[in-house]
């Protein structure tokens, strides 16, 4: 697999190739080349399988991971692409004429990320959510349990017990006091 | 219902096109009148001995329908026995969580179900929100925005839960307490204001009878 890390680091500049396993590893690419990536990995590098791409909020760095899961079933060989976009105006290449199940997956990250794909068919529609006028409701900093008190009634008597307390307490009772 | 009651005005039906407004009911839904004494009692025994389940799992609660059509749990033996749409059925089992989207569908559904209509809640989810609880996009407590029987506590309850929870709403039909329908009628504008305030879009007729 090291050959094919060389590949594609002088073709793409990808770097931090890691083994999760033997048959699974993950590498970064910028995000300006990713199209071309994937595209040379299906074409050329024997993974013609696109088994799901999904973003993670990296609230921290500022930046959505997006990681595309790649597997070349002649190989037996599954390789995460993952690339960095700024979570400010987040927009990157669509990969739906590379895989045609890719606009569902670009589709969902709009909604869900706010991650902008210009040019994937329906990517505006509204995907499991009806009505939702809120934030990208993925994104970390949207608070769930805010809204949730905001929105929703609650029916009152609901306690809540820190498990370790709870537990202790129950099951020792002596230590508890 | 007698005629020489007052008109209510109609309902807006505002999420619909103009040109559809027509073709869809705009008038609230109205409380039923028990026949009188005996005549009813005769009515709540043949309505409690054939309870019929609308087959739509709003949750994952539903799945714990399915081995009670089963030889094991066999709900046939007490008259319980599913149908396919709403029009058919006399009972509404919501199965455990509801997103908004599923309200939507449970609210259109519930109104369409023939009279005398009855729910039963099952799963925490239901009652307090379970273990959805902060969610953006569940519901806490399905009685603010349908009337609801009786609850069947747990996450999930098993077969013979669910079949106890069918006997106690047949005692509450018997004793004439199944009065989820007219509660609705009585406190339409109540319901309707609570759905509306989660139904983000909506788009379909104010009762969808």
């Amino acid at each position: 697999m090291n050959e094919l890390a060389e590949k594609l680091a002088v073709r793409y500049g990808a770097r931090d190739w890691h083994d999760q396993r033997k048959d699974l590893a993950s590498v970064m690419v910028d995000i300006l080349k990713i199209r071309d990536t994937l595209a040379w990995l299906r074409d050329e590098g024997g993974y013609v399988h696109l088994s799901f791409a999904t973003a993670i909020d990296n609230i921290e760095r500022g930046v959505f991971t997006l990681t595309y899961a790649l597997r070349n079933h002649e190989r037996g060989h599954s390789l995460m692409v993952h690339a960095e976009v700024s979570r400010d105006n987040p927009s990157v290449d669509s990969i739906h004429l590379l895989w045609g199940q890719g606009w569902t997956y670009q589709r969902e990250m709009k909604e869900w990320y706010g991650i902008d794909f210009p040019g994937s068919p329906r990517v505006d529609e509204e995907f499991v959510l009806e009505g939702w006028d809120q934030m990208p409701m993925m994104r970390r900093d949207f608070d769930s349990l805010a809204y949730s008190d905001a929105t929703y009634t609650e029916r009152p008597g609901r306690v809540t017990h820190d498990p370790a307390a709870h537990m202790k307490e129950k099951l020792y009772p002596e230590a508890a006091k | 219902m007698s005629d020489n009651k007052l008109k209510p005005a109609p309902l807006p039906n505002e999420g619909l096109p103009p040109e559809e407004r027509g073709l869809f009911c705009d008038v609230a839904p109205r409380e039923y009148e028990p026949a009188k004494g005996i005549v009813e009692d005769f009515y709540n025994w043949a309505r409690s001995e054939s309870l019929w389940i609308l087959g739509f799992g709003t949750g994952c609660g539903a799945i714990e329908l399915r081995p009670l059509m089963t030889s094991r749990f066999d709900m046939y033996r007490f008259g319980i026995q599913p149908r396919p749409t709403p029009r058919q059925s006399s009972v509404f089992v919501i199965g455990g969580y509801a997103s908004v989207k599923t309200l939507k569908r449970i609210v259109r559904s519930y109104e369409q179900m023939m009279g005398p209509k009855f729910v039963i809640a099952l799963g925490s989810c239901t009652i307090n929100g379970g273990m959805y609880w902060d969610s953006y996009n569940t519901i806490k407590r399905i009685d603010q925005y349908i009337p609801v029987d009786t609850y069947i506590t747990g996450c999930m309850p098993r077969p013979e839960a669910l079949l106890a929870g069918f006997q106690e709403l047949k005692k509450i039909i018997k004793a004439g307490k199944g009065e989820g329908q007219n509660e609705y009628a009585r406190n339409f504008d109540w319901y309707k204001a609570n759905q509306k305030k989660v139904i983000k879009n909506w788009n379909m007729p104010d009762y969808n009878w």
